[in-house]
Parts: C-alpha cells; sequence; structure tokens
C-alpha cells in the first residue's frame, strides 16, 4: 500500500511537471470537458432532484416532533450546501466518470494505443491524463453547485407537498443562515474531490496491465480507492474549517 | 484461383544487393528484472531490403523493436535509426526521428474513440506536418487507396473487421511516408486468406514506397513470403542469419525447428 501510494504521488507531481509546460492540450482540454462535464449532467441532476426530495421528507417528522417545521429550509438547506451536495455528487461523479476513465485507459494501455500516440509525436501524458485531471478537477464543482441547486428546489418542493410555503419565503430561510464560512469551504473541495477522482482514475487506467483483467481492476480501484480518499479530504476539510473557525 | 494457394506456391525471396544500413542495432541487452530478454543482440537493416526477425513466443521479438523506436530504454548497447543513436536523443528529436519511422502495433492499436480518417489524421497532425484540408483529404485518401479501403474512411474502427483494421493501421503508418516500417507481428491472429494478403501489401508497400521493413514474426509464410532476410532470435541472442532459403537447407536443430 505504501509502495502504491509512493507511485501515486510521483504520478501527481509529473501532473505538475508536465501540466505546465507547454505543449498545451487545450482542444482536447475542451472536448473532456464536454464528455466530462457536460454528459454528466443528468446524472447529477436526477442525483441532486431525489437527495434534495428525501432529505426534506426524511427530516419533516423529527423536525415537526420538536415544532420546528419552519427550520426545514435551514436545515436541509445547509446540509445540501455544507455535505450532502459535494459529497453525494463526488461519489456518483467518482463512479461514473473514475471508473470510465480507468477502463478507457486501461484498454488503451493493453491495446497498445497509448505506444501509438507516443511513436505519433504526441506525449500521451499530457494528451490523455494532465487533460482528464484537469477537466474533472474544473468540472466538478461546476457540477456540485448545479447539484446543489436542483437538491434546493426539490427540498421547496418536498416541502409543499405536505404544507405551503412560497419561494420567497424558502430561499430567504436559507440566505439568513448561510454564510461565508459555509459555501466558500464547500465549493474549494470540490477541487481536490474532482483532482483526486481525475488522478486515482489515470493512475489506474495508465498503469493497467495483465490484459482485459487488468482494465476491470483498473476501474475498478479507480472507484473504490477515489471513494476512500473523498471521504479522508472530507475529513480534513472539516478539520481545518473547524480550526479556521468556520464550522 | 484461390490467392492464399499462389502465394503459398510462390518461392522464397532473396537479399537485394548489399547497400548502405539505415538502422544498426550494435549489443543490444535488455532486461525486464532478473528476467534477461535480450543478450548482446546485434543486426543491421539495409536500404530498400526487407528483413525479417524470427523467433518463438516470447523471445523478446517486440521488445526488440519498442527499444528501436525508443519506446523502451536498452541497458546496454547502441541502436542507431537513419544516421541517430536513438538513446541519444532528446523527445524533439525522437519524434522527428518517429516522423520518419513507421510503426505497425500487433493490436494495430487504432483509436476507438475516432472514426478511420481522424486515425489517419492524428499522427500527420501531431507530427506537425499539417497541411491544407484539401491536402489531408488527399493523402487520407492516398492511403487508404494504397490498403484497398477507400470507402471506410467514415467508418469507427469498431466497425471493421480484424483484416481491416490491420489494412487500416498500415495506412496510419503510410500516411507518414515512412523510410523505414516496423511491423510486430503483421499476420498474427488473422485468418490464412488475409495473413497472405496482409504479406502482398508488405511487398506492396516495399516496391511502391522503396521503403526498408524489419518485420517481427514467427508465421514462417509471412517470412517466406516477405523476407529478404532473416534473422533468427534465440536466447535474446541473434543465433543466425541469412536468406529463408539458406537458413531452410542449413543443418541446426535449433533453425531447423522453425523451418520443419
Amino acid at each position: 500500500m505504501l509502495a502504491e501510494t509512493g507511485a501515486m504521488t510521483h504520478f501527481a507531481g509529473r501532473f505538475f511537471r508536465e501540466g505546465f509546460r507547454p505543449r498545451y492540450e487545450v482542444q482536447e482540454l475542451l472536448r473532456q470537458c464536454y464528455i466530462i462535464g457536460y454528459q454528466s449532467l443528468p446524472l447529477v441532476g436526477i442525483t441532486g432532484f431525489i437527495m434534495g426530495i428525501v432529505l426534506t421528507l426524511q427530516s419533516r417528522p423529527t423536525m415537526a416532533q420538536f415544532g420546528a417545521e419552519a427550520w426545514i429550509p435551514t436545515m436541509v438547506g445547509l446540509t445540501i450546501i455544507r455535505e450532502m451536495g459535494p459529497i453525494i455528487t463526488a461519489l456518483i461523479f467518482a463512479g461514473k466518470i473514475g471508473s470510465s476513465i480507468g477502463a478507457e485507459l486501461g484498454s488503451m494501455r493493453v491495446t497498445e494505443q497509448i505506444d501509438a500516440m507516443e511513436v505519433s509525436g504526441t506525449n500521451p501524458f499530457k494528451y490523455l491524463v494532465v487533460t482528464r485531471v484537469l477537466a474533472t478537477t474544473l468540472m466538478l464543482p461546476i457540477l456540485t453547485l448545479l447539484a446543489d441547486a436542483v437538491a434546493l428546489f426539490a427540498a421547496y418542493v418536498g416541502i409543499n407537498l405536505k404544507g405551503v410555503t412560497s419561494m420567497a419565503l424558502f430561499t430567504n430561510s436559507i440566505l439568513q443562515r448561510l454564510t461565508f464560512g459555509d459555501v466558500v469551504p464547500a465549493v474549494i473541495k470540490t477541487f481536490f474531490f474532482g483532482f483526486v477522482i481525475g488522478l486515482i482514475g489515470c493512475y489506474k487506467g495508465y498503469h493497467s496491465d495483465k490484459g482485459t483483467e487488468g482494465v476491470g481492476q483498473a476501474a475498478n480501484s479507480a472507484v473504490v480507492v477515489s471513494s476512500l480518499v473523498i471521504f479522508i479530504i472530507d475529513l480534513l476539510a472539516v478539520q481545518i474549517t473547524g480550526a479556521l473557525g468556520l464550522n | 484461383m484461390n490467392p492464399a494457394t499462389t502465394l503459398q506456391s510462390a518461392p522464397a525471396r532473396t537479399a537485394p544487393a548489399a547497400t548502405e544500413a539505415v538502422l544498426t542495432v550494435a549489443h543490444v541487452s535488455k532486461a525486464f528484472g532478473s528476467n534477461q530478454v535480450l543478450r548482446d543482440f546485434s543486426l543491421s537493416l539495409n536500404q530498400g531490403e526487407n528483413l525479417v526477425v524470427l523467433g518463438k513466443s516470447g523471445s523478446g521479438k517486440s521488445v526488440l523493436i519498442k527499444c528501436i523506436i525508443g519506446l523502451l530504454p536498452v541497458d546496454a548497447g547502441r541502436i542507431t535509426v537513419l544516421g541517430q543513436d536513438v538513446a541519444s536523443l532528446d523527445h524533439a528529436a525522437l519524434d522527428q526521428l518517429r516522423a520518419k519511422v513507421g510503426f505497425l502495433f500487433q493490436s494495430n492499436a487504432l483509436y476507438d474513440s475516432m472514426t478511420v480518417r481522424e486515425n489517419l489524421l492524428f499522427p500527420l497532425r501531431r507530427h506537425w506536418l499539417t497541411h491544407r484540408a484539401g491536402e489531408e483529404n488527399e493523402l487520407v485518401g492516398g492511403a487508404l487507396e494504397d490498403v484497398g479501403l477507400a470507402h471506410t474512411a467514415d467508418m469507427m474502427p469498431a466497425e471493421l473487421s480484424g483484416g481491416m483494421r490491420k489494412r487500416i493501421a498500415l495506412a496510419r503508418t503510410l500516411i507518414l511516408r515512412p523510410q523505414i516500417i516496423l511491423y510486430d507481428e503483421p499476420t498474427t491472429g488473422l485468418d490464412p486468406v488475409t495473413a497472405r494478403e496482409i504479406d502482398q501489401l508488405i511487398l506492396q508497400v516495399q516496391q511502391k514506397y522503396n521503403t526498408s521493413a524489419l518485420i517481427i514474426s514467427h508465421d514462417m509464410n509471412c517470412v517466406r513470403l516477405t523476407a529478404n532476410r532473416v534473422a533468427l532470435l534465440v536466447e535474446g541472442r541473434c543465433y543466425a542469419e541469412g536468406s529463408y532459403a539458406e537458413l531452410e537447407q542449413r543443418d541446426d536443430p535449433a533453425i531447423h525447428e522453425f523451418f520443419a
């Protein structure tokens, strides 16, 4: 495990060394942003909607017991923005994009496509790894904000299933309690989530071997490892924001 | 008449008159951990010649051509391609050299996410040999014509048969007009008829473009039909060298094993 961690750290170092040196693969980066970001919209949107509505419906009975139904928008809003939105979106993203990157690069490795790129005057690390890691790092925060928005709308729908609350009141209830410390750290950590999902997916795929079996292993371990690392980063983020007095 | 039958009855080819070497491998050794794959291996490829490196599976044939193209570093020895020492080249110089050396991968290595046209344009554009759109179309059309698959430009690799993919991979190699082509087991996994068609293509390319080719193979029909000269790779060394006919007649059990 230590050797694997060391190799992955070395891989991350190579990303920073090669990512900022020309030749820049802008066209491929944009293509990856489209594939990774745009094509994940439906999944992230649906997940966000379900997250918002379930969270609202599940919390209503408990809140009602304490006569605190008026606090549901605030509680659900803060929960979604601070924690549930980033973590659920990152896990869904790891499942969809992390596995797909692991499998794609793994398959390219075993079918010699990566070698073919190298002999075609292309640095495959820049073309395949740097573009994908940058795309996941840039796209996950955007997708998380979108998931948050959809989840909040779903929460509004959920509240109105068993009562009547205007959109203005719902929005005001959330905004009144929402602070800089709720939004900014939550957005910042999604950049790290996106980075590790892309990096681990690429690492697993790029170093895949053992033929088709290795491709399956690359896809699987990309999801498992990146999900675990997401929770570790989340734990660290909570400690850091706590230490900075932002909790 | 069955083309495969015609080709199988064709006589073995002889070496052309010796000319200058375009590729030399001198005393090369390569190991992966404790597994010594190449041991003091040497050979040279002459201009306009088809040289086949013959060896058993796992004998290090593919490792040899990956060392030649600079995909793997050698542990010892020297590889010179078109007068340049491969190990001493930086990335930019290596890329320039690779534009002159085509590589047909055993698995074809066509990019699954690209059409045939995009596959062919990829090396052209990446080697900064960008041409105007009309010129690009002409080059793609010409390369596809060479392999008899002009109608496949807008198809995806997944829609093609194994033999067609091999031809497209060869077209992608030809589009850069290489001086040397490295073929890694060009007929492996193909049915006998398609394999003979690929052999024919290798000969046509040699005749049309006067390319030199290093062909890695253990398909004896391919060796007999395409080779001007054969080098036998046994236990990491160049065990024997000569024309197909010469080697076939040698009274050595290690050589005879291949020709039996």
